[in-house]
């Protein structure tokens, strides 16, 4: 303890002449001139740590704008956590290839960056995380963030930030900041890039002035095209709607549909169409969700503005229509990575979640689904938030085409494994369902609806009838990416995949 | 039947595969792949190739093949197609196994 002492050094006594400034300027300030400027004062060093997120998914010029500006300081050998990156960072590839960048650790990686990196261009391999996973690994110190460059669609001078404004149209909205949050809450150095300065206070915020050390206004954050879809169409596809009518008479079926349940559905024109499907069951059978959770879309939104969910957690908007909702709808709320699905904490949302719906490329006759690399072997999409809400679900669908193409989606052994096969309950393909042996309650439940339920193996083999059997993918000894279970064990590794013919 | 001219049958459409023949005189089969579902299905798509072509008794050809991961009777009938365009023959007898 220490006794009271009147101080007036600078900072902790009212300085007249300092606030006087302040009425002038309007706001105490954080805004540094340029990116350059900024990397410099936030202390970027050889080998450090940047992380970034991924809201403006492939409208994001965040990520290659800052790695231009550290590449002409000449500062190498970083490590790069965003939380995933999209097709539109390709040129990180060139960053590699100079020593800017060393490691890199995502949820996903697309396109020609994944490509090359699937084809052995890194030393280190890539670390895939779930969203939970890296919000767990952030918040333990697992993940050491030196710099946060976080982009956001609107911000005050010092430092409140969110993904939309309800000052303005801001042109590069994103809605929820949910795996920004994380970031600026552990980061060292959190520095705020945008294009939409806004009056002090910026209310409502994602991101808190009490977080933030530096701001930099650049022209554009964003391509508002790449960022956001206008609203995630229903697929007119068939098959993807047959597979949905299926999903959503499971869902019914289960003996989880009941008032007040919870439901998150995942990316996916399947996946997204069961929303649609279970609206005319809810309403016939006067069934409110109590919230929905996850990447929330449109679809999600008619129904909590028609009354049939009654509150939102959104960690991730998909369209415009989420990110308006989000501004305008009290019971729509953002949420950060880590209460979305941290497993390490008091209680992540996911917990909550009676139903999911989620995607597969792969699946295997123990249930294992893999998300992360093609059928060629080649990384090509992200571990997201696919394994947390498996784990968390009272009862995971995963919806899935018997057959893409040529290709069978039933194997006897996954490529990679993202979420593990105890996890997943029921796969609905449009040829049938098969309900996973640990669960026999569902089992019984859907049968007792008689629903086409057969087993795993049956439905493999109805596939293989028609395109017969895959070679398996060849691979080098070298790992190219190491699969992280949401705990931060290792489940899966990636192989280099072998190029001959 | 033979040979006489370029024979194509196919589109690109996903699922299906274009077949491209032509003659090849006194120099066998030779089969020019490319496929979406190479690494996985190239051996069985040259396969059934050769077998269709043996079937229909045709020995010295360059077969061009795009596929987009068309099955085995899709990849079947191309064949049998382009073949009856490139012998200009139009007495097909479909139901021969």
């Amino acid at each position: 303890m220490r006794p009271y002492q009147k101080y007036s050094g600078a900072g902790k006594a009212k300085n007249r002449q300092r606030l006087k400034e302040r009425q002038v300027c309007q706001n105490r300030n954080k805004i540094v001139d340029n990116l350059e400027k900024v990397i410099l004062e936030a202390g970027l060093k050889d080998g450090m740590t940047i992380s970034f997120h991924h809201h403006f998914r492939n409208g994001d010029y965040v990520v290659n704008m800052v790695l231009d500006a550290v590449a002409k300081l000449g500062i190498k050998d970083l490590v790069l956590v965003p939380s995933s990156l999209t097709d539109i960072h390709a040129p990180i590839i060139e960053h590699i290839k100079n020593g800017v960048v060393r490691r890199i650790e995502s949820s996903g990686i697309r396109g020609t960056l994944a490509a090359a990196i699937s084809d052995g261009l890194m030393d280190i391999p890539v670390i895939i995380r779930s969203h939970g996973g890296r919000a767990r690994a952030i918040s333990c110190g697992e993940i050491h963030i030196d710099v946060a460059f976080l982009g956001v669609p609107s911000c005050d001078a010092y430092g409140n930030a969110n993904g939309y404004s309800r000052e303005n149209v801001a042109a590069s909205a994103c809605g929820s900041l949910g795996y920004a949050k994380v970031d600026a809450q552990y980061a060292d150095h959190v520095v705020l890039i945008t294009d939409n300065l806004i009056e002090y206070p910026n209310v409502p915020f994602g991101i808190p002035q009490s977080q933030v050390h530096y701001i930099v206004k650049v022209d554009k954050i964003g391509d508002p095209n790449g960022i956001m879809s206008g609203a995630t169409r229903f697929t007119k596809n068939p098959r993807d709607l047959l597979i949905a009518r299926h999903a959503a008479d499971v869902i019914e079926a289960s003996g989880y549909f009941e008032d007040g349940f919870s439901m998150q559905t995942g990316s996916g024109g399947a996946s997204l169409a069961t929303t649609r499907f279970l609206k005319d069951k809810m309403i016939a059978k006067n069934i409110r969700a109590g919230f929905a959770l996850g990447g929330i879309t449109g679809q999600i939104v008619s129904l909590h503005e028609e009354g049939l969910i009654r509150k939102l957690l959104d960690v991730q908007s998909f369209d415009l229509k989420a990110v308006e909702s989000l501004k305008n709808n009290r019971y729509h709320y953002q949420i950060d990575a880590s209460y979305y699905a941290n497993p390490d904490n008091e209680g992540s949302a996911v917990n909550q979640l009676d139903i999911v719906v989620l995607s597969a490329l792969e699946i295997d006759l123990d249930f294992n689904v893999n998300v992360i690399t093609g059928s060629d072997g080649v990384i090509r999409g992200a571990s997201g938030g696919h394994s947390d809400t498996a784990a968390g679900a009272s009862v995971t669908v995963v919806v899935a085409p018997l057959i893409r193409g040529r290709m069978p989606t039933i194997l006897d052994k996954v490529n990679t494994i993202v979420t593990p096969g105890h996890t997943v309950d029921i796969l609905v393909t449009d040829q049938g369902i098969a309900v996973n042996p640990l669960r026999e309650d569902l089992a019984y439940n859907l049968k007792a609806a008689k629903l086409p339920v057969s087993s795993i193996e049956e439905l493999k083999a109805k596939a293989d009838r028609v395109v017969g059997k895959p070679e398996p993918i060849k691979v080098e000894d070298k790992i190219v990416g190491i699969v992280n279970y949401r705990d931060g064990s290792v489940i899966d590794v990636i192989r280099q995949v072998k190029k001959e013919r | 039947m033979q040979i006489i001219d370029i024979g194509m049958a196919g589109t690109l459409e996903s699922s299906d595969v274009v077949i491209k023949i032509e003659k090849n005189p006194n120099k066998g089969i030779e089969i020019y792949l490319k496929s979406s579902v190479e690494n996985q299905f190239g051996l069985q798509i040259r396969k059934v190739i050769q077998d269709t072509l043996a079937k229909l008794g045709i020995s010295d050809v360059i077969v061009d093949v795009n596929d987009k991961g068309a099955l085995d009777c899709t990849i079947e009938a191309r064949v049998k197609t382009a073949v009856h365009r490139a012998a200009h023959n139009t007495e097909y007898r479909w139901g021969d196994r």
